[in-house]
């Protein structure tokens, strides 16, 4: 109940929730097709590699977040490339990217002089934070992964669904693999602000595996996984707050209670069905 | 008349031993042709160089007189596996729709014309009362059609499938083929299948690979034409339509 009080009174905190809102629309909408294309390796990757390039605009005191940007693109085009044209070490080549895209960061924050509290942020996100100009940002990346989904939204699910088929008919196969790569890495650049680069693939991946659980398409599974997003992301944040712990692992404590549980009720159901189905 | 698939001389390997050897195939417009033989003959190797799925080591391929990566989109085509994961969250219809696509035009929603191919195909396939159904709650018969329906929906010239009975029982088995032979009245057919007894009373023409190829009309089928092909007995039965 404070929760509700202080939103009314703080800036801060009406930001964040804006913020855990737009987030959530990318990762419902995005998260969906890495669930069901099974690339969620793949999108843990490409967020854990964006250090690198939040690390190098750190040090170059370019804003991180374009740094972030810039790379998270960059390194979803060399991760598809890779694993496109070498399927067999594709494990070995996203665990690399994965590692080496740290790696470079971390050297870059070490090599940049001053008091490097930012660290932190980036690693695991700080929602209270968020700022006017943030959420520009993130509206502008909603808008930009909205349109192209709507656009190409028939292409992207037969690439997923069945990539040898979509080959026969006539789609361009290798650019709409990499072009969902990159819708990727814009959802997890609009991620970090809110849960960190770390945490990223627990939002793009749990609201949509539970949401596939329950719906028939992946459109309504689109919007049952923002509709979650946003739930989980309004309870972190409330819950988080009275207590002035991180929000950001709460947040993701609360979507994994959720991913839990949607499990266990889902076996129940599933075994509930099976049973009646022999009864009748 | 010029055949619409012709297989000129095409060898392959994926890089081992030799899997297909010098095959040359024509198939005529309106055929119905078996491709039969051994398990590990080249069959699937064959169906996939005419999808173009994988380029002739040597020799050529051309549908409809063009490469195989450009005439495909008159194919239509059935895989053996479904090649998607069970679970997908995708319904029967969806499934079959975006067969469409290659033929609907590019961005946005399916047109009218869509739909109303759509419907008309789910119809004739007989999957019309399962349309709203996700596909993890199918059959393996079910599954068949509804995969043959998604290669219909293209209105395809030609219609490939890789063992289209492969995953279910003997009774839908005819039923499919009853079906291919009804198609048969406005496409080109050509099935895969390791059983030369059964597609025999079917197909107008099969043709052998195993390794090489070699091309039988159906009547002369006998024990002895499939001993030389598998290379050793085998037990012939008569299967009686029920």
């Amino acid at each position: 109940m404070e929760f509700v009080s202080s939103l009314m009174q703080h800036k801060f905190l009406q930001y964040a929730l804006m913020g855990g809102i737009m987030a959530s629309i990318g990762c419902g909408v995005v998260g969906s097709y890495v669930v069901v294309k099974r690339i969620g390796f793949l999108a843990g990757g490409i967020a854990h590699a964006v250090l690198g390039g939040m690390g190098a605009a750190f040090f170059f005191g370019v804003e991180p977040i374009h740094g972030a940007l810039l790379a998270a693109i960059v390194v979803a085009l060399l991760i598809g490339w890779i694993t496109l044209n070498w399927r067999q070490q594709e494990e070995t080549s996203i665990g690399a990217m994965w590692a080496v895209g740290m790696a470079i960061g971390i050297l870059f924050i070490s090599q940049t002089p001053g008091y490097q509290s930012d660290l932190m942020t980036y690693l695991f996100g700080n929602i209270l934070l968020i700022t006017a100009r943030d959420l520009w940002l993130m509206a502008v990346m909603d808008v930009v992964l909205l349109v192209t989904v709507t656009l190409f939204y028939r292409q992207f699910l037969i690439v997923a669904f069945d990539e040898e088929f979509a080959r026969l008919r006539g789609i361009p196969v290798v650019f709409f693999h990499l072009l969902l790569l990159c819708l990727v890495a814009i959802s997890v650049v609009l991620l970090i602000r809110v849960v960190g680069l770390i945490l990223v693939i627990a939002l793009l991946t749990l609201p949509a595996a539970i949401a596939m659980q329950y719906v028939h398409t992946v459109g309504r599974m689109m919007a049952l996984a923002t509709a979650l997003g946003v739930l989980f992301c309004t309870t972190g944040l409330a819950v988080s707050y009275q207590p002035d712990v991180p929000a950001g692992a709460t947040i993701i404590l609360v979507a994994g209670a959720a991913y839990l549980l949607s499990m266990l009720f889902h076996n129940y159901r599933q075994r509930i069905k099976a049973r009646a189905a022999i009864s009748r | 008349m010029t055949p619409i698939v012709r297989v000129e001389n095409v060898s392959f390997s994926y890089g081992g031993p030799t899997v297909l050897s010098d095959v040359v195939l024509d198939i005529a417009p309106g055929e119905f042709i078996g491709v039969v033989g051994p398990n590990a003959g080249g069959k699937t190797t064959l169906l996939k160089l005419m999808l173009g799925l994988l380029e002739p080591t040597m020799g050529k391929i051309q549908i409809d007189g063009r490469p195989p990566h450009e005439g495909r989109r008159k194919i239509g085509y059935v895989p053996q596996y479904p090649p998607f994961e069970r679970d997908f969250p995708i319904t029967v219809e969806q499934t079959v729709m975006l067969g469409r696509l290659g033929t609907a035009r590019l961005l946005g929603t399916y047109s009218k014309k869509d739909r109303i191919v759509t419907q008309r195909v789910m119809e004739e396939i007989e999957i019309s009362d399962i349309r709203s159904r996700r596909l993890n709650t199918l059959s393996g018969g079910q599954l068949q059609r509804v995969l043959l329906a998604r290669a219909l929906v293209s209105e395809p010239a030609i219609l490939m499938l890789d063992e289209p009975t492969a995953n279910i029982d003997e009774r839908m088995e005819t039923d499919i083929f009853d079906l291919l032979r009804a198609l048969n009245q406005r496409t080109t057919v050509v099935v895969v299948s390791h059983d030369i007894g059964f597609i025999s009373q079917y197909v107008s023409r099969v043709a052998c690979v195993n390794r090489t190829l070699m091309c039988h009309s159906t009547l002369a089928i006998d024990g002895k034409m499939i001993q030389e092909l598998y290379d050793e007995d085998v037990h012939m039965v008569e299967h009686s339509r029920v």
